[in-house]
């Protein structure tokens, strides 16, 4: 009974959502922001950013398929996860996850990432023998035809998916804010804001993953990586943790302003409890420093300015953690007596342990690994159009 | 060009399949059947409803796990409120960190799950594990139950716990579980256990169709419920309680 403080309810004694459930709002956080990204070009014509355009498309996979994990990881009936989808409750935002879910994985992802890459998949396929050639031909799903007709055709429809990607990015990500935010009973969650937040939060570590990825890719490629692309992505990872930190702003104004009952918990839960992760990590480390970083590397463009721009984005992807942890972590200490704070000690090993979730956020980057062999995203960088 | 629409069709085909499963279900508004009445007036800390309780419904034995707990309010000379509930007052409460000199007031509260009309635990559980029966009181299924532990964070009263594994039920290890007011035994006309042993009558069980006591209890002034601005509709009614405990 260590590090309880005041008074809380016997029940909350223990700490039920674990650092699993820090990870998987990260998670569909990093794909809803890589996705974005990749609509940056296909909507909005961001041509700066062509050499990650597919880079991003495969990152917001990756990590797409390993999003459920930490969540089928914490529960305690693994076995009955699949009764969400089979017998969903439509009251609860919880029930949508698997349909969200589908959705963007069968319709958004795979669809575009299949229509974008149709052309060269085609031509892999007669290109390779062996078994990279029979992957490619499995992946043509027996469409080969390429002629100019039909490659206009992928495109309209890469379009098209793209657009209704975005509103599909957003809402799958939005939706895990809503799970936080709609909980009235929790004073540190419950906000209309909080879907908001997320979805901003999620940009910024969507772009600053890919710029990471890319940067690091490059390198493991002996590439030089674009410093137009690199820079273009900072300006955007600018641009939304500006905005991102204008709606936390927001936030905790009207939280202070308002101070309704329980300010003087949440404001010692801000200061003390989540000093380190809240306010050294996610404020001062993981964003205040990251924006300065960057808009001092644009003022004076020193040579060093992709590593620069790598710094900031290791940091921002830091920061974005941390904030995951305050809103998970940081609702559950908070003690819905509103007279005291439970505690929560991370265990290293096990069921929901640091390593179980380390591991899980490591396995998104083997998964690429892979698709990239599969899939190479590197060739876009040299096509003029697409 | 015809597989590929083929193929299209089919994923929106099974989307429109999988849309059509979600279908409606609202929370029944049947008139509750029972209430709970709470005198704490009446109440003297002697913890023998949270032993009843944990024996009657194979509770786990353990200090954190808990269908039903007291808590001791206590209002100091200076204004200052300390709450307290040493093993939920399974033992009682006999600290005595407090002098009697600097107590302006004090009393137990007994905790236990709400029932509440406009349940927020089984509005959020995706399954539809946690339920509302038709005379109101609110159960878990534990053959169903996912132990996401949405419910546990839904509740504004601390009412739940996940079922841990050194408990003696073991069909219901990893579901959440909490206070069904015995539903067990009300539902054959019988009193909840920890109503039964309560020897003061601070807890009160109320069958709500020929109970005489209801018309006395509902003219009570000052009858309160916990955090009624929640709007979940608890069908605990307190008796002498401060608009501080919550």
């Amino acid at each position: 009974m260590s590090g309880f403080e005041g008074f809380i309810y016997p029940n909350e004694a223990e700490i039920y959502w674990s650092v699993l459930i820090a990870v998987y709002p990260y998670i569909t956080g990093l794909v809803a922001g890589a996705f974005i990204v990749a609509s940056l070009l296909r909507v909005f014509n961001v041509a700066k950013l062509k050499p990650v355009y597919r880079l991003s498309l495969l990152t917001a996979l990756a990590f797409l398929l390993t999003a459920p994990l930490p969540l089928i990881a914490h529960l305690s009936h693994p076995e009955r996860a699949f009764e969400i989808m089979f017998t969903p409750h439509s009251s609860s935002a919880m029930a949508g996850f698997g349909f969200i879910y589908a959705w963007y994985l069968l319709v958004v992802l795979l669809l575009e990432i299949y229509y974008d890459y149709r052309k060269d998949i085609v031509e892999w396929a007669s290109k390779f023998k062996s078994v990279k050639g029979t992957i490619y031909r499995v992946l043509t799903l027996g469409d080969r035809d390429i002629s100019d007709q039909a490659v206009k055709k992928d495109e309209k429809v890469v379009f098209w998916i793209t657009v209704i990607g975005l509103p599909s990015a957003a809402f799958l990500h939005g939706y895990v804010g809503f799970i936080f935010g709609s909980v009235k009973a929790n004073p540190w969650w419950s906000s209309p804001l909080t879907p908001i937040i997320f979805l901003f939060s999620a940009m910024v570590s969507g772009i600053a993953l890919v710029l990471m990825i890319y940067v690091f890719g490059s390198k493991l490629r002996r590439q030089k990586p674009d410093v137009a692309c690199v820079s273009t992505l900072a300006s955007y990872l600018l641009y939304s943790y500006i905005l991102d930190l204008s709606l936390e702003f927001v936030e905790f104004t009207h939280i202070f302003y308002a101070a309704e009952e329980g300010i003087e918990l949440i404001a010692k839960l801000m200061m003390d409890k989540l000093f380190l992760t809240f306010v050294v990590i996610q404020i001062i480390v993981g964003a205040l420093l990251p924006i300065i970083l960057i808009v001092l590397t644009k003022l004076i463009k020193p040579k060093v300015q992709i590593l620069l721009y790598t710094l900031a984005s290791i940091l921002t992807l830091i920061g974005v953690f941390a904030m995951r942890w305050n809103v998970v972590i940081g609702g559950q200490i908070l003690s819905k007596t509103l007279r005291g704070f439970s505690n929560y000690s991370m265990p290293l090993f096990g069921p929901e342990s640091l390593v179980l979730a380390l591991a899980i956020l490591a396995l998104p980057f083997l998964i690429l690994y892979v698709l990239v062999w599969v899939l190479p995203p590197w060739a876009a960088e040299k096509a003029e159009t697409f | 060009m015809k597989r590929r629409r083929f193929l299209l069709s089919v994923l929106g085909l099974g989307f429109a399949a999988a849309g059509l499963q979600l279908k409606v279900s609202s929370v029944s508004a049947a008139s509750p059947k029972f209430l709970f009445f709470v005198d704490v007036t009446k109440c003297i800390g002697c913890g023998r409803c949270v032993v009843a309780c944990k024996i009657e419904n194979d509770v786990p034995m353990e200090p954190i796990f808990f269908r039903t707990w007291v808590e001791r309010y206590t209002w100091l000379r200076d204004g200052e409120i300390k709450v307290v509930s040493p093993n939920g007052g399974f033992n009682g409460f006999e600290d005595g960190s407090i002098e009697a000199i600097e107590v302006e007031k004090s009393y137990f509260v007994p905790k236990l799950c709400n029932q509440c009309d406009e349940p927020p635990c089984v509005q959020v559980c995706p399954v539809g594990a946690t339920y509302k029966t038709e005379d109101g009181v609110v159960l878990v299924d534990e053959k169903y139950c996912l132990g996401c532990r949405y419910c546990i964070q839904a509740c504004p009263y601390g009412a739940r716990y996940i079922y841990p594994s050194s408990g003696p039920r073991k069909s219901r290890v990893g579901t959440a579980d909490k206070c069904t007011w015995c539903y067990h035994r009300i539902t054959k006309g019988l009193e909840p256990a920890c109503v039964k042993v309560c020897p003061t009558g601070a807890r009160q069980f109320v069958f709500v169709s020929g109970d005489q006591r209801l018309r006395r209890i509902k003219g009570l002034k000052g009858l309160k419920t916990l955090k009624p601005e929640m709007g979940t509709k608890p069908k605990v009614l307190y008796f002498g309680i401060d608009s501080e405990v919550r």
